[in-house]
């Protein structure tokens, strides 16, 4: 018997695992029936997993704990019982953007703070200029893009609230809206970097690893209380995508893995774009610069996979920095509980505490993450942000 | 705004037959002050030249994302949006998803003054599917009797039947083989497209 599964996604690479775990029968494998919506955006992919037209959903790490909470909509409990990428964002600039950022900066240009720091530098010159405030574009509040976009420019000495604009953009708009000119800079997720520098509208400035060496983007979501009535088939559905996972990450398989993807009923683009995010190796510049990097995208590998309450953590501490959310330990901690290693340890038939214990997530600047410090590490960041 | 007079509707849809219903429908019930945005260009700033009250946008739309972050406050936000229907009434938000279509009050209008507008919203984009739906139905029914047209051609060429005869072989085979008409009919021609 097949039990038959609605599960929305948004056409991104990161959607891999999810698309071949389905196109190359692990579903199946597992008797699930799975049929995949494509969704056009965030706020949909959201309000249909919470009022029950999904099953489950690909949607962005932050959005079942904003939806726990009832932050920016109905409160829903949500549970994540899969991670389904560490990584996989990349900043990108605008040439003109790109040239001032080069002149300014002082050290390494792969070094984030290094970049951080002169984009404040030019970010001061056009406020003297009397020039308007440089435009940043990302895909949602409550997303790794805004809060890594945050993050780097915080590090430098910049408000993101004052000192630049952040405006919510679908990822497919974001090449057109630096080409126009409406934004200048953009943090998403793959292929939009790619494309971008392949249109001569972008360079790639930064990988998402660059900012955090680990941080959960895409996350496997169902509601509560569909995760409790429907045990046999969450289990089944993570071991099907995380055996996918391992699949798609395998370099024999990523030409063919490239192929699906690049089909028009998932992502739409030429499977040599999406190549090269499956390979970590990127064209960062129109001249053809290439850089690559290990860390740029994990599916399946480090034990990407397992949803680390550690991260569920971190993206709380930025809802609260960031002022979506006041700050509060019921919350925190409600928070670390919509990040469920539990059930996909049981997923494998492991019990007990989970084998894998909390990673670091490795930020390039400030102290390292502690949930049980946090006013600390808000402290230890708000000094930095003062310091002239 | 004055406490009393029509709330500022801005209406976000691409489609402009769909609009051009809803504004309608609006208007009827007493909504004067309606305003469509089709183009998404830079839409967080046209928005904000309208100043609208309540904003009512399709879910065929990427751009609903961008109002999203109206909710936040920033600068990039100069007038934060109050709530996603009401927070409290799941069924709105299910009867909404469901017909296509969501609203957002920015802050400074009751609430109590969203309930009418969304209603008419969901029941204008309900009707607008039933139409849509309707004009698919008409469209494919005469795409099917003009395939049907063509089989019966071929049967009473290929057999030497009458166009009733062609016309009861057609319904029999289709009634055993539980298939419309216009699939049996459809197979025939491409048939005798192989068979040429």
């Amino acid at each position: 018997m097949t039990t038959p599964l609605q599960i929305g996604f948004i056409p991104l690479i990161d959607a891999a695992a999810l698309i071949v775990a389905v196109e190359k029968g692990f579903v199946q494998a597992e008797g699930l029936d799975v049929q995949l919506v494509r969704e056009v955006s965030w706020s949909n992919v959201r309000d249909k997993l919470n009022i029950g037209l999904f099953d489950a959903a690909h949607i962005l790490a932050p959005v079942p704990i904003a939806s726990s909470l009832g932050l920016g909509h109905i409160k829903v409990p949500i549970v994540v019982p899969l991670t389904l990428n560490l990584n996989g964002n990349a900043i990108t600039v605008s040439p003109t953007l790109h040239a001032a950022i080069t002149t300014e900066v002082d050290g390494d240009p792969l070094d984030p703070m290094a970049t951080a720091q002169a984009l404040s530098r030019v970010v001061a010159t056009r406020r003297r200029n009397g020039g308007e405030p440089l435009t940043f574009g990302m895909t949602f509040p409550f997303s790794t893009h805004n809060y890594q976009l945050r993050f780097w420019m915080a590090a430098g000495g910049i408000d993101p609230d004052e000192d630049v604009r952040l405006v919510v953009l679908p990822p497919p708009f974001m090449v057109d809206s630096i080409a126009g000119g409406q934004i200048d800079g953009f943090c998403v997720g793959a292929p939009w970097n790619s494309i971008a520098v392949d249109r001569g509208v972008g360079r790639i400035l930064h990988f998402g690893s660059d900012i955090m060496q680990r941080a959960a983007e895409k996350v496997l979501a169902m509601r509560q209380p569909w995760a409790e009535k429907n045990p046999q088939a969450l289990a089944a559905l993570v071991r099907a995508i995380f055996h996918a996972a391992e699949f798609a990450e395998a370099p024999d398989n990523r030409n063919e893995v490239a192929r699906i993807l690049a089909k028009s009923e998932y992502i739409g683009v030429d499977a040599s774009v999406i190549l090269r995010t499956l390979e970590g190796r990127l064209k960062i510049a129109a001249d053809g610069t290439i850089r690559e990097g290990g860390q740029y995208m994990l599916l399946a590998r480090e034990d990407a996979s397992t949803p680390d309450p550690l991260q569920a953590a971190w993206l709380y501490a930025q809802m609260v920095r960031w002022r979506q959310t006041p700050m509060s330990l019921e919350a925190l901690q409600a928070a670390q509980d919509v990040f469920r290693p539990d059930l996909y340890e049981a997923a494998f038939g492991r019990t007990g505490r989970p084998q894998a214990s909390s990673k670091a997530i490795g930020a390039f600047a400030g102290p390292a993450f502690e949930p049980e410090k946090l006013d600390a590490y808000f402290a230890a960041l708000r000094a930095r942000a003062e310091k002239p | 705004m004055a406490a009393e007079s029509s709330p500022k509707i801005a209406i976000v849809d691409e489609s402009p037959i769909r609009a051009a219903i809803l504004e309608e429908g609006l208007r009827e019930a007493g909504f004067t002050d309606v305003v469509r945005i089709d183009e998404m260009q830079s839409l967080l700033s046209r928005i904000y030249a309208l100043d609208p009250d309540v904003i009512v946008i399709d879910l065929e739309n990427p751009s609903r994302d961008i109002l999203e972050q109206m909710f936040q406050v920033s600068r990039a936000v100069r007038r934060p949006v109050a709530m996603f229907v009401d927070q409290s009434d799941a069924a709105s938000i299910q009867a909404s998803v469901d017909a296509g279509v969501s609203a957002y009050i920015v802050d400074g209008l009751k609430k109590e003054r969203l309930k009418p507008i969304l209603d008419l919203c969901i029941s204008r984009f309900n009707a607008f599917a039933k139409l849509q739906d309707e004009l698919d139905r008409a469209k494919s029914a005469l795409e099917d009797r003009k395939v049907i047209e063509r089989a019966k051609g071929i049967l009473m060429k290929l057999k030497g039947l009458t166009e009733d005869e062609a016309y009861v072989l057609l319904r029999s085979t289709a009634m055993r083989e539980k298939k419309k008409i216009g699939e049996i009919a459809q197979s025939i021609l491409t048939a005798s497209e192989l068979l040429k």
